[in-house]
């Protein structure tokens, strides 16, 4: 590709837009996860009894549902990802490359 | 002191049974009697798996074809073969066992080896799909030196592949010996005389197609138990974990966090190690090329993280079912002692439960699958430490990218060749020795020498050749002499009395290393090549985003 076809996606608005949409949407998905999961870990470590506790009378806990919630997330998340990048951020990527060659 | 040991002794003895199955059972193996379900349900799936090599080889003619499938895989597939990389005999058996022992600790375990994948979807994903061609040093080394960058990368792809495959390989030999009954010696050579087949013979075709093989195996198999062990709990989770509780040392305690976990910095680091080491594998990077663009990439994360983590679940589902349906049956005890050593050692229940569940059926068809299972973990290790060896060593650092393609798939089949022998080689000769230290070792280097070069080469502008060569082999030092004072070499290979660091996996402490004098380095480098480096930083940024000029896929 030449330096110029390059050149002229970087001064393209929509390429500016799309970088800070996929940007922004990454990195808060990523500190979801990441703050569910270590969020998760200092509970294990500092206030264990907080999972221990029942979620009613009968034996299930909340550490159970917080484990089995934050692989629920992760999968949420992904999807919601997924789709939004393989329709919003492609219609727009694919407008940037048709604009540009 | 007691209780720290147990925290400090337990992540290893996960990480290596999870990893490999190599640290408890070294020396202590017991041959089982020759299981003849198992053995025919195991050559029947090799079987199909030759066959499936057999019309790879007829579609693999270019160096794209061996390294990436020609780019053809679809995202479904490649979700699969990911998801069959991750999910090894060992996490079978390991993380199945580490619920059956400690309960809710085991649980708090498999959800760390879980959420690195959505973590790599949303930052690493699409810009390893756009910039990779073959390998991650071309991504490493796209705007940096050549030479300098891709040597480094090679190696450290070589160092992970190599120590993995020697933890993979002990591990299946002892792992065979116990549910076929075959010799250690005839096993290692059996698994490396496969995967070689597998790998020269059929290139990334063969081995993605065996790996998908394995894990929809692995799926059903684990299925069909979940539904079996659910039935004899009239399919209630409640009345299960009642039974568990009935029956288990710890009582109701295994429904929560127990003393695994005391020590939060150990968890963290291991937690570290797992989520990045795994970002830093070559053969998991590898997968990214195999499909045709980004939208593709995305769907197989998406189709291995729903894959990995369903398939965890059900593995600590399996080892809550055990607790009462192995755990108090005298049959799997040695001597008929409930409560004392399960037969076959700490790893077996999951594989008892089979035989509880299905009799010796059941138990074949599941020691088969754990056998095919290393076959095809193994194989794509063998792919992505050959391709470190033909594509970035070979073609381009010594031929400077002049060599014909011909002559690159001739070294790429003899590289799969010599690593295999090597493997089979250092695997008889390690047969008897404590690998605990290797896992940490191999998760330690990809997560602190490969992770941060990759990771830095795509997200900052300011990295520079010798910044990056710094930072990398100051996390690649870091961890290897973290793990030598740790207590897997310090106490227990060298036998001194006291480990001079404390932790088994260094992730936390060499993984910022490696990132700190990266960045320190390279704010330092006013070199006019430094400078270059930055200048085209822009443009990749351009093609990392959007694609444009990436390497496309070859029609099939």
């Amino acid at each position: 590709m030449s330096k110029l076809t390059y050149e002229r996606i970087r001064a393209n608005p929509k390429f500016k837009e799309l970088v800070a949409k996929r940007t922004r949407l990454s990195w808060l998905f990523a500190a979801m996860v990441l703050g569910a999961y270590y969020g998760f870990v200092a509970l294990v470590a500092f206030a264990p009894q907080v999972l221990h506790t029942p979620l009613t009378t009968g034996r299930t806990t909340w550490g159970v549902i917080a484990g089995f919630g934050i692989v629920l997330l992760s999968w949420v998340l992904t999807a919601l990802y997924v789709r939004r990048a393989n329709t919003e951020f492609d219609a727009i990527n694919n407008e940037i490359l048709r604009e540009s060659l | 002191m007691n209780r720290l040991s147990t925290a400090l002794a337990v992540p290893a003895l996960l990480l290596t049974s999870a990893m490999a199955y190599a640290g408890p059972a070294v020396g202590e193996v017991e041959k089982q009697s020759m299981n003849l379900s198992a053995i025919a349900m195991f050559v029947a799936i090799v079987a199909v798996t030759l066959g499936i090599t057999y019309w790879a080889s007829t579609r693999t003619r270019s160096a794209a074809d061996f390294y990436t499938a020609g780019g053809g895989i679809t995202g479904a597939q490649n979700g699969l073969a990911i998801a069959g990389d991750y999910m090894s005999a060992a996490t079978l058996l390991g993380l199945s066992s580490m619920v059956y022992a400690k309960g809710f600790d085991g649980f708090v375990y498999t959800i760390g080896f879980f959420v690195g994948w959505p973590i790599i979807l949303f930052l690493m994903a699409e810009r390893l799909r756009n910039l990779g061609k073959f390998t991650f040093a071309d991504i490493a080394s796209y705007r940096l030196d050549q030479a300098k960058v891709r040597t480094f990368a090679a190696v450290g792809s070589l160092t992970v592949c190599l120590f993995y495959l020697i933890i993979q390989m002990v591990g299946a030999g002892q792992l065979i010996q116990l549910l076929f009954g075959l010799d250690y010696l005839y096993a290692v050579v059996i698994v490396g005389a496969l995967m070689m087949i597998y790998v020269t013979f059929g290139g990334m075709l063969a081995t993605t197609w065996v790996q998908i093989t394995k894990a929809c195996l692995l799926l059903g198999g684990g299925t069909l138990m979940l539904f079996l062990a659910f039935a004899q709990f009239g399919f209630s989770f409640e009345t299960m974990a009642d039974k568990a509780i009935n029956f288990h040392k710890d009582g109701v305690k295994i429904m929560g966090p127990g003393t695994l976990l005391a020590d939060p910095v150990s968890a963290v680091s291991l937690s570290l190690g797992l989520m990045f080491g795994t970002a830093g594998l070559p053969h998991i990077l590898m997968r990214f090329f195999t499909v045709a663009d980004a939208k593709a990439a995305r769907k197989s994360v998406l189709y291995a993280t729903g894959v990995i983590g369903y398939f965890f679940m059900v593995v600590c589902i399996l080892g809550l079912a055990a607790i009462t349906i192995v755990g108090t049956n005298p049959d799997f005890f040695e001597g008929g002692k409930i409560g004392g050593k399960l037969i076959g050692g700490g790893n077996m229940p999951v594989m008892h439960l089979a035989k509880a569940l299905g009799g010796d059926v059941l138990l074949g068809f599941l020691s088969a699958v754990a056998f095919a299972t290393i076959l095809a973990v193994v194989a794509g290790l063998v792919l992505a430490g050959a391709s470190a060896i033909s594509h970035d060593l070979f073609a381009n650092v010594i031929m400077k990218g002049k060599a014909s393609e011909a002559a690159e798939v001739r070294a790429s089949k003899i590289a799969s060749m010599g690593l295999g022998v090597i493997a089979v080689t250092l695997a008889i000769l390690f047969e008897k020795q404590n690998l605990v230290f290797m896992v940490g070792l191999t998760f330690g280097v990809a997560a602190s020498a490969n992770f941060p070069v990759l990771f830095l080469s795509m997200f900052w502008k300011g990295l520079s050749t010798r910044g990056a060569l710094a930072g990398g082999a100051s996390g690649l030092i870091t961890a290897v002499v973290l793990v030598i004072l740790g207590p897997a070499v310090w106490k227990t290979v060298l036998g001194n009395p006291q480990a001079l660091f404390p932790y088994d996996q260094p992730a936390l402490f060499s993984m910022p290393t490696a990132f700190l004098v990266a960045f320190i380095v390279s704010k330092l480098d006013r070199s006019v090549g430094a400078a270059n480096e930055r200048e085209k930083f822009d443009d990749q940024f351009v093609r990392a985003q959007t694609g444009l000029g990436a390497e496309g896929a070859a029609s099939h």
